[in-house]
């Protein structure tokens, strides 16, 4: 698992609530249960642990945790 | 192949559940309307305190009387859209009498307050701006966000140092910047500390809009809403406002003195693709708008009625959604089941309240969200009171749910 992939699993910890098994193909949304805007409240810790900007409309586009892992270090790769 | 409704079934058990409590949230229906405050639901005459009316202008005969002289005289609908053949002297006439009670140059009036921010945010901000939007902001924020193709940001609710944050996260991007704010937060009643966003706007530069839905016409000396009450008119660039809460009607407005406002109208596809108002809607909300300008005893009452309910709620103990009086007060339930159980507990009791689950609320609470009307009588707000006393205060909602 990638550095990245474990840095957001372990921000994803207060939101999985049910304790779900975390994989990089899990769905954030459907897997874990999560509402639409619990997944942005979890989106903004992801944008502020890593220091960088993820749009909502960027989130739209983002299902699974490998995919937003993808996210994240394509913009902290920017920065 | 794949139905299409099947992607909605969680939705379907969440209200199966609620309705296997007997409960049905979605299915009140006012049988009869008495009053401003009063209706007849489920065959019981019951005290209406969740309605937004504020002003508890729905039933004024000088509004009654406009709209119906309005209907009579301009017919029942306008059949077309602002800029075919669906603008009449009285949508004008609202425009300027809006925009005199605003202060402002410009104001443009749409059919529903859902469409003045659909229309001002997808008609202000386009694919290569940024739009940072309030992370607790009402849906129709949300969807006007998303139709115009901006870039979103949200920042964390009323914490203008987290709006600091990520402006400074998108220094040096291309295209503009345009924060959105509320007056009044509709869930939980709390107010945007103006001031503090204002000090941000100045470091950073940006343009502000200001969404006073259920502000106009309650906060301030002259009514104008947040931005009034904090003398602050001036650094907000954009107001929306609806009629649909203090102007007791239905419509919706933006505002502002930007010299090319009006190029808005052009460019604003929910202003410009759907039918406007009809003559009775417009004249009833302009005889209020008037009657808000006249009549500031109503702002004075509607104060009253709002500390008397706040008052009485705290006295019980209750744990509610802010600490300063707004006619917006909800009180926090522990879960999703007792909320439904003591929302249906105080209908069944007589009185109408909000329920407000997540996701439509921040932070996972279930609320009781009471509106405050300044037709309330004070026996009315007692009994509100004493209502909460006996189903929540003291925690008969999960018996009552339980049989």
């Amino acid at each position: 698992m990638s550095d990245t992939i474990a840095r957001i699993c372990k921000l994803l910890e207060p939101f999985n609530t049910n304790n779900a098994a975390l994989s990089p193909q899990t769905d954030i949304s459907t897997d874990l249960n999560i509402d639409s805007a619990t997944v942005m409240d979890f989106v903004m810790e992801v944008e502020d642990h890593f220091d960088i900007e993820l749009p909502l409309n960027v989130l739209a586009e983002i299902r699974t945790i490998a995919e937003l892992a993808e996210a994240v270090e394509a913009r902290t790769r920017k920065a | 192949m794949i139905d299409l409704l099947d992607k909605h079934r969680p939705i379907a058990e969440r209200f199966a559940r609620a309705r296997s409590l007997g409960v049905n949230t979605i299915g009140v229906t006012n049988e009869r309307m008495i009053s401003p405050t009063r209706a007849i639901i489920n065959g019981r005459e019951t005290i209406l305190a969740g309605t937004n009316n504020y002003m508890g202008i729905t039933f004024d005969a000088d509004c009654i009387a406009a709209g119906n002289a309005a209907m009579e005289k301009s017919g029942t609908g306008t059949t077309g859209s602002r800029i075919a053949n669906g603008t009449y002297a009285l949508h004008q006439e609202l425009e300027e009498e809006l925009a005199r009670f605003l202060n402002r140059r410009h104001c443009i009036v749409f059919t529903t307050g859902y469409q003045a921010n659909l229309g001002m945010l997808s008609g202000l901000a386009g694919p290569k701006d940024t739009i940072f939007l309030d992370a607790d902001s009402h849906s129709s924020i949300y969807d006007g966000c998303t139709l115009s193709g901006a870039k979103l940001v949200r920042f964390r609710h009323n914490d203008a140092t987290d709006l600091d944050k990520r402006l400074a996260r998108s220094e040096g991007e291309e295209g503009g910047r345009l924060v959105v704010l509320e007056g009044i937060y509709s869930m939980l009643g709390d107010r945007a500390p103006l001031a503090d966003f204002v000090e941000v706007k100045k470091n950073r530069g940006f343009q502000l809009l200001a969404d006073e839905a259920h502000s106009f016409g309650v906060l301030g000396p002259n009514g104008r809403g947040l931005a009034d009450e904090a003398g602050l008119e001036d650094e907000v660039d954009f107001v929306v406002g609806t009629f649909s809460k203090s102007v007791g009607a239905i419509g919706g407005f933006g505002a502002g003195n930007h010299p090319q406002f009006e190029v808005l109208r052009y460019a604003m596809r929910p202003y410009m693709f759907t039918a406007s108002s009809s003559p009775a809607s417009i004249a009833t909300s302009l005889a209020a708008v008037k009657k808000l300008a006249a009549e500031s005893w109503r702002r004075d009452r509607l104060r009253l009625n709002s500390a008397r309910l706040f008052g009485g709620f705290k006295a019980l103990g209750l744990d509610m959604g802010c600490d300063v009086v707004s006619p917006v007060i909800a009180v926090k339930c522990p879960d999703e089941v007792t909320a439904l159980g003591m929302w249906h507990a105080l209908l069944t009791a007589g009185v109408y309240v909000n329920i407000a689950v997540p996701p439509g609320t921040p932070n996972k609470l279930c609320l009781l969200r009471c509106s405050v009307s300044a037709a309330h009588t004070d026996a009315e707000i007692d009994r509100i009171i004493e209502l909460f006393g006996e189903v929540v205060a003291a925690g008969h909602g999960r018996k009552v749910v339980n049989g």
